[in-house]
């Protein structure tokens, strides 16, 4: 028993010491956001200070703040149900009437999403500014729905799968109707996958910074836009950068937290399970 | 519910149930809307591509124009900034694999193993997966990794030794750096389900035949991630090869073209110099080599499917 305690003793001082170095960017950051501007860039680092809410307090006092915000917000939740709302019965029908050719349309899905972005840059780029959806909100919303379409598909087929048949088919025995079937059966019984597809589709969408950096500029910019904007050199705030990077990472990392396993199950298509 | 009678004749019933409704339920209607939708996504903006690739085709030169042939091509092919920009990729690629599979694995390892506050200490480790490119990026550089105010220089100060400026003398192994802390949960998130479906029994019995921790890591748990490890590979290649945000950020491609990857460059091509035709035949380029991965994964997953 003893050299069993050790050993977890051990493991858990590794452990511990492995997380911490890998979240202590992370820490440092939200650290940051407590201190004032000075005590941000002072050398010797400080560990201990009176914190302050000032940087939070300026941020959310600049507008701009809540309109990058708001704008994250709109794009990543109407291109997840834009989304979804395609994927569904595409899903249905793939998992519950397949046919021969199903399983090369998945995969053929699926394959879209390894297209690398910059491959169609350009085109797209011109044929948003040709359409003036450059810097548009739902300008943005297609692009995110399409990119994660195969994804959502996907994860949607695999949890439908997952649903029992027979309770279907009783269903069916009882007399409902498709409509009925789909959704009075289907669709409460695979909502905790629907859900944690969706989170999914959000944090992709959230996180997203090639097209938001090159489709957007001010008016529909999401806060990847509008943190990539503290790069320049004269934009020295480190305080008011990291408070205004903690409000933007902290939904999100609640969110991937909660969605850790179904992360799996979507990021390597099912090769992993 | 009406008990035993209907029990008995549920099989048939159901079987024609099924059988009927399958009938009735026409498909078509129901996929087609993804399938176009990603048809158009993928298939027009790619044929655009590559027809501007063989175009001569400035944004800010309208007088420039008509059929390229291959020069397009042959100039980029025959540019250096091109080769350096292949060779910045597949070096960033190449590190960035080594290290997230290789820590990845060991931290796998390290967490399949039971200790206090083992999923608390999980969650911490795969946290930055979840933070968006533009703040990690900005948050090693600016307060990490700055030569002045940074907390390395900081350490370096401390023990003596000159500070390092990160990004001025080592711009791409910093973008590295940055892009590995990133996929390093990746790989570890990918890597502990495999392990974790390693049968326990299977372990058990190569603990009772006396296999010490290291045989246990070389033939028993490496052999069973194969597979896993092979998947991260592909998929993290896939994404790496287009790293763009994270370098827009820090570096701009510099100095010089010494951290512009292929992404980067045709950014710059397209969106700097507005030189269309030549940065289309570059996003060319850079189809192709994501589509020599992206066989082998799709492969990968295909086998996944018929299982």
């Amino acid at each position: 028993m003893h050299p069993k305690t050790r050993d977890k003793l051990i493991y858990t001082l590794v452990g511990w010491l492995a997380a911490g170095v890998i979240f202590f960017p992370i820490f440092w950051m939200v650290l940051t956001s407590f201190k004032t501007e000075v005590e941000a860039i002072a050398t010797p680092p400080k560990l201990f200070f009176t914190p302050t809410l000032e940087n939070y307090v300026t941020v959310r006092e600049r507008a701009d703040y809540v309109h990058f915000a708001l704008n994250s917000i709109i794009i990543s939740v109407g291109a997840t149900f834009l989304a979804t709302l395609i994927a569904v019965p595409a899903a249905y029908a793939m998992a519950f009437f397949p046919g021969k050719r199903t399983k090369d349309l998945l995969l053929w899905m699926l394959s879209t999403k390894m297209m690398p972005a910059v491959g169609v840059l350009i085109p797209i780029y011109l044929l948003f500014r040709d359409t003036g959806a450059i810097d548009t909100r739902w300008g943005l919303i297609v692009v995110y729905t399409l990119m994660n379409l195969p994804i959502v598909v996907w994860m949607l087929y695999t949890f439908f799968k997952e649903v029992p048949k027979d309770i279907l088919e009783a269903g069916r025995m009882d007399g409902a109707k498709p409509k009925q079937e789909v959704w009075m059966l289907l669709m409460p019984l695979s909502l905790p996958g629907i859900a944690s597809t969706a989170l999914l589709s959000i944090i992709l969408c959230w996180n997203e910074a090639f097209w938001s950096l090159n489709l957007t500029t001010s008016q529909a910019a999401p806060l990847t836009t509008f943190i990539a904007s503290f790069s320049a050199p004269e934009g020295l705030f480190w305080a008011k950068l990291s408070a205004a990077s903690t409000i933007a990472i902290a939904p999100i990392l609640v969110f991937g937290w909660m969605s850790q396993r179904q992360l799996v199950r979507g990021l390597t298509f099912g090769a992993v399970k | 519910m009406a008990g035993t009678t209907t029990t008995a004749t549920l099989p048939s019933a159901s079987a024609s149930a099924g059988k009927r409704s399958q009938r009735n339920v026409r498909t078509l209607p129901l996929i087609a809307p993804s399938v176009i939708v990603l048809f158009l996504w993928m298939i027009v903006p790619l044929a655009m591509t590559l027809w501007f690739s063989f175009q001569y085709y400035n944004l800010l030169d309208p007088s420039v124009g008509g059929f390229a042939g291959f020069e397009n091509y042959t100039f980029l092919l025959t540019d250096p900034s091109l080769w350096t920009a292949m060779a910045n990729t597949l070096f960033l690629v190449f590190w960035v694999l080594v290290i997230t599979v290789g820590f990845g694995t060991l931290l796998a390892v390290l967490f399949d193993q039971e200790f206090y506050g083992r999923s608390i200490a999980r969650l911490l480790a795969i946290a930055p997966f979840f933070v968006m490119p533009t703040v990690s990026a900005l948050v090693w550089k600016n307060m990490l990794m700055h030569p002045v105010n940074g907390l390395f220089a900081f350490f370096a100060r401390s023990l003596g030794l000159p500070a390092i400026d990160f990004f001025g003398s080592f711009p791409l192994t910093s973008v590295i750096i940055i892009v590995a802390w990133q996929w390093l949960p990746f790989a570890l998130l990918i890597l502990l389900t495999a392990i974790q479906s390693l049968d326990s029994e299977q372990k058990e019995a190569a603990r009772m035949d006396g296999a010490g921790p290291f045989a246990m890591f070389f033939f028993i748990i490496l052999p069973h991630l194969g597979r896993a490890i092979s998947v991260v590979i592909m998929i993290e290649t896939i994404f790496l090869l287009s790293v763009f945000a994270e370098i827009y950020v820090t570096t701009s491609g510099g100095p010089g073209l010494a951290s512009t990857n292929l992404a980067f460059l045709i950014y710059l091509r397209a969106l700097r110099e507005y030189d269309v035709g030549g940065a289309s035949a570059a996003g060319v380029i850079a189809v192709i080599l994501a589509n020599i991965v992206a066989i082998f994964l799709v492969r990968s997953i295909a086998k996944n499917i018929a299982d």
